[in-house]
């Protein structure tokens, strides 16, 4: 098993007939699975055309309808971004994955309410990742995002964070020393967003085939702690932690937009110490995450 | 991006906040005759830079007569204005803004920011206006009162009445304060703030709800859309190298260590800076090539790292995924040429390429020294600059 997406899982691409979309897709194409997973492509002025073998819609919705799908990913560039969430929620999807870097704030604020009063009316609820995420990958099946495939492998080991690079940094770890992953997920370096750490670990809490979790993050908002804390009441399975940003001055942006210390609680040294308090092992040492989860199982 | 207490009381003004008449003057003939036009006998002298702490550091003061005016305003214009935002170096004083007097009877603090945990609009307002809100929030915090707001609907006319009362706003004032509040949030929103705060917000003798200071920053990613926030931007009030990088797309901040760093992506550059600290020393800079590093980018990155005199070594990480390894080798090498590299360059790569990568920097016959993880790349840079 892995949590999210598997083998049999049917992907849209919005934003695909781009130059980054269409780099990427063909990467997804061919790792794994990827030929059969990739479905769909949208842009209303190409309907009816096909790319790399994909044959591309009008709409989210009648790409959903002709393929079956239910994934997309986007890669829309950030002024139509937020509206490409929009359109894959409506159209009744289980998740979107926003690779998109640079959405306005008050774009994902809008968003993220309209997706939550829908919810609250009744509708269907579609998990968003990201934005500003690398995407997630469930190793030797398929991957949806930016990743490089090949320094993936198979196994049982989940891995969850906010940045890309260093979710690659853990994966190569955990490869290097003959351990596999079940999925590996990117949630994205914004402030507003969607799925967390919280949510991710309680999928892999839940996923009989993890039997560990490389759980990374970094200075800024409450995300790490509140994963912490439900992970002491509730986590079932060994937790090597890591947080970014010991050395970061207060008050500044460090890349990524939602990095940036705003407060005492949301320091890297804080939150080390909230994930220590509650059970995971912690390292402030990212050399050492892959020893470390290997110790443990 | 920052803007100056001047702009953002154009812009609470534009929204409905009531401001103090002021005049945004650049020298000591502009502000006597600021002072003169503005009429009265009591007049506010006001250092404008993009930092916070102004009053404590001597950048603003009151003046009772014209020639007072003149004294403060030849004092503060030109001062290097040290605050605790500012560092020991401080910030050189290159604009003024000339105010009339207020008539201050209570202090207040009124603020909008994005929630994270509750993806809305905090509105925060508090009785402790005119204090470091930090500290009001460390030793009182039940003296900061908040309401979150739903984007889309905005800040209600009752919400905002039950902050104002909440903070002790006499019944007289609650309409005027409601109308600040309204508009605070409503520039926040339309103008894709990160954050706007008003400290102090200030009841006057007459009852009237005034803003007498306006602090701004916005969403970087939204400037596109932004042309009259884009014209506020002060590149003197911005760092020389963190401007001179974003020039070349690169994400750059400098800080007081003597190890340069060049990674890819933000959070293995923290990690990066981090294992440096960790193994004993101090990363003299944060600098993310982003995914898509040139010669010419990372050649860039390089030049700006060896600007600072502080760097006596540098530790380049690379994770090459969609960048290949032996991109960015080549890279480092022909910057390593381009600067006349005389410090000490530790590399570790990893993933996409790694072996060519490799290959040709010890091809290059530039003395690069290998690492294979991170702690072994910091501890040979450490050591390579004791």
């Amino acid at each position: 098993m892995s949590i999210l997406i598997n083998k049999d899982t049917k992907i849209i691409t919005q934003g695909m007939t781009g130059k980054t979309g269409q780099f990427h897709t063909e990467k997804c194409q061919e790792y794994a699975n990827g030929k059969n997973c990739f479905v769909a492509g949208v842009n209303p002025k190409k309907a009816g055309e096909s790319l790399l073998g994909i044959p591309i819609f009008g709409s989210v919705k009648d790409a959903a309808a002709e393929t079956g799908a239910t994934v997309s990913v986007i890669y829309v560039p950030p002024p139509g971004a937020a509206a490409a969430i929009w359109e894959a929620v409506e159209a009744d999807l289980d998740l979107v994955v926003c690779i998109t870097e640079g959405i306005p704030v008050r774009d994902m604020l809008m968003v993220r309410n309209r997706m939550k009063k829908r919810e609250a009316a009744g509708g269907k609820k579609t998990l968003l990742l990201g934005p500003n995420c690398p995407g997630l990958i469930t190793p030797d099946e398929v991957k949806i995002g930016i990743m490089p495939g090949h320094i993936h492998r198979k196994g049982r080991i989940g891995v969850v964070s906010r940045s890309g690079t260093l979710t690659y940094e853990a994966v190569g770890q955990l490869t290097e020393i003959g351990l596999g992953q079940t999925t590996a997920v990117g949630t994205g370096g914004d402030p507003i967003n969607g799925l967390k750490h919280i949510d991710i670990m309680r999928l892999f809490n839940d996923d009989p085939d993890t039997d560990a979790v490389i759980m990374i993050g970094e200075i800024g908002g409450p995300d790490e702690a509140d994963a912490a804390v439900w992970c002491k009441a509730n986590m079932k399975k060994p937790i090597v932690g890591f947080i970014a940003g010991v050395t970061a001055p207060a008050g500044k942006r460090m890349g990524h937009a939602g990095a940036l210390i705003s407060g005492g609680a949301d320091t890297a040294d804080a939150k080390l110490a909230i994930m220590e308090e509650c059970g995971f092992t912690v390292t402030r040492d990212p050399s050492e995450m892959g020893k470390l989860i290997k110790k443990l199982i | 991006m920052k803007i100056h207490e001047y702009q953002g009381k154009q812009l609470l003004k534009k929204f409905g906040v009531a401001v103090p008449r002021g005049v945004f003057c650049q020298s000591v003939d502009e502000a006597v005759k600021a002072a003169e036009s503005l009429g009265g006998n009591l007049w506010v002298v006001k250092a404008q830079i993009h930092a916070g702490g102004r009053g404590k550091g001597g950048g603003v003061k009151v003046a009772k007569s014209l020639d007072e005016v003149r004294e403060f305003a030849g004092q503060i214009l030109g001062m290097q204005l040290v605050t605790h935002q500012t560092g020991p170096v401080g910030q050189k004083v290159r604009r003024l803004l000339i105010e009339e007097g207020a008539d201050i009877r209570k202090e207040y603090y009124v603020a909008a920011l994005t929630d994270r945990t509750t993806q809305t609009v905090a509105m925060m307002a508090s009785s402790e206006g005119g204090m470091d809100i930090e500290k009001v929030a460390h030793d009182t915090p039940e003296k900061i009162l908040k309401v979150f707001v739903d984007p889309e609907e905005g800040l209600s006319a009752k919400q905002a009445a039950e902050l104002a009362t909440g903070i002790g706003v006499p019944a007289a004032s609650i309409d005027s304060a409601v109308v600040a509040l309204q508009g605070l949030f409503k520039c926040y929103m339309e103008t894709d703030a990160s954050l706007a705060e008003i400290n102090p917000l200030i009841l006057e003798g007459d009852g009237n709800i005034k803003a007498i200071d306006a602090k701004f920053n916005f969403d970087s990613n939204a400037l596109y859309r932004q042309p009259e926030i884009m014209a506020f931007r002060d590149l003197d009030e911005e760092d020389p190298d963190e401007l001179e990088a974003s020039k070349h797309d690169l994400s750059y901040i400098s800080l007081d260590g003597n190890i340069g760093c060049l990674v890819n992506g933000a959070g293995l550059a923290m990690a990066t800076m981090d294992t440096i600290k960790l193994f004993g020393a101090e990363p003299a800079n944060f600098l993310d090539v982003g995914g898509g590093a040139t010669t010419d980018k990372v050649t860039s990155a390089f030049q700006i790292m060896l600007k600072n005199p502080k760097v006596k070594g540098i530790l380049v990480n690379i994770f090459g995924g969609i960048m290949r390894c032996d991109t960015i080798a080549t890279g480092v090498v022909a910057a390593a040429r381009e600067t006349h590299l005389a410090v000490p360059l530790v590399v570790r790569m990893k993933g996409t390429n790694e072996d060519i990568g490799k290959k040709i920097l010890s091809d290059s016959g530039l003395p690069i020294i290998t690492a294979d993880s991170m702690a072994d790349a910091a501890t040979k840079i450490v050591a390579a600059v004791k």
